[in-house]
């Protein structure tokens, strides 16, 4: 059956293929992890990409391209946001703190 | 068609939760969401496991979806209301779903469960049973539902909208970038689309903007209200998502959805691809 475009579970480790450019990390709040925030993934532009639901331990992984991305994080309890730079495929670790 | 008719608030619906013949229904993917907590009341649709036919790629037919709706209590003449995570894009699927088959009576929630959980509104995880009905389903009005021959033949005569990211319609990403890339279509774009992604036609919190920035939107993008339309986007939700800006809030009469969208168009073999940023209209 086709998949649709849904975001997946967050967290967890998953096997990363070596053409892949990860970025992931932790939404916290003053160091705490925060479950449950809604996770923006914007261009250099800062237009929309991609959006998911951090996991219950904060957090968020996103499938992207080299370049330079800012991640924004809404929840009810505040907002923030981050700038991440990928220069080549891997795995890019990025916090967000909300507050 | 206005907004009122077909959109409803978050704090509307709160206040609706036990009006008799408003039925709430929660759409997604992954239900895992609703099962850790829905809208009080609220019935749940599991977007693959209710709505599409288990072996072909295709919708279940007229007499899976009376037997789904009877299944979740929803009588032919009761309000739906729909809703879900990922900002609404399959609540908005669903939306365009129960049209295609005649529920005229159909809102979604604006905003969905993110706009919800932001206002701190409550979710339970009671249960939801209602009592069985015997739905009766019309059948497929395929006004607002386009396939692929259509598609190849709208190239350069109607208005193609492609929701998908800048990136995808490139084809430097062949998915949304919470998703692996690993994918067997080819990418790129449907010749002579415009891309105007369905992240413009929602605010940060999930709601629509308003007629006025919607219309100034899509004209912008080089939109031409006097041609037919077709949406398109990888699979299908993300464009219902502009159908519905599109036909139920800004009231263009001709916009279908196709649903095969690029998952389908671009594994066909031997029609144009068009790569890069397009024409910028």
């Amino acid at each position: 059956m086709t998949n649709g475009c849904g975001a997946p579970t967050q967290g967890g480790t998953i096997e990363v293929a070596s053409t892949e450019t990860v970025l992931e990390g932790k939404v916290l709040s003053e160091g705490t992890p925060v479950g449950g925030a809604f996770v923006r993934l914007l261009d250099s532009t800062g237009e929309f990409t991609a959006e998911v639901v951090s996991s219950p331990e904060g957090d968020f992984r996103f499938f992207a391209a080299p370049g330079t991305w800012t991640v924004r994080a809404l929840h009810r309890t505040g907002n923030g946001q981050a700038a991440v730079s990928a220069e080549g495929p891997g795995v890019h670790a990025v916090e967000i703190a909300v507050a | 068609m206005s907004r009122e008719n077909v959109l409803v608030s978050a704090a509307w619906s709160e206040e609706n939760l036990q009006t008799p013949g408003v039925v709430f229904a929660e759409v997604d993917e992954d239900t895992t969401a609703y099962d850790g907590g829905h809208i009080p009341g609220a019935v749940k649709i599991d977007w693959r496991n209710d709505l599409q036919d288990p072996v072909r790629r295709d919708f279940v037919d007229r007499e899976g979806f009376e037997k789904l709706l009877s299944a979740k209590g929803i009588s032919n003449d009761d309000t739906v209301v729909l809703y879900g995570g990922n900002n609404n894009w399959f609540a908005a699927y669903a939306y365009w779903y129960f049209k295609l088959y005649g529920h005229q009576n159909v809102k979604l929630l604006d905003g969905g469960r993110k706009k919800w959980e932001l206002d701190g509104r409550p979710l339970d995880k009671e249960e939801v049973v209602r009592p069985a009905t015997d739905y009766k389903a019309q059948e497929q009005d395929l006004s607002i539902r386009a396939f692929r021959d259509e598609v190849v033949e709208a190239i350069g005569n109607k208005n193609l909208v492609d929701v998908r990211s800048p990136d995808e319609f490139s084809g430097k990403l062949l998915a949304p970038a919470h998703l692996p890339q690993e994918q067997a279509q080819r990418g790129g774009h449907i010749p002579s689309a415009v891309n105007i992604p369905w992240s413009k036609a929602a605010n940060e919190d999930g709601t629509f903007k308003s007629d006025e920035e919607l219309r100034a939107l899509y004209e912008e993008a080089g939109f031409d209200g006097s041609r037919k339309t077709i949406a398109y986007c990888r699979i299908g939700e993300r464009s219902s998502h502009s159908w519905f800006a599109l036909r139920e809030l800004l009231g263009y009469e001709d916009v279908k959805n196709y649903d095969g969208s690029w998952t389908e168009y671009g594994s066909l073999i031997g029609v144009p691809i068009e790569l890069g940023s397009g024409k910028e209209a």
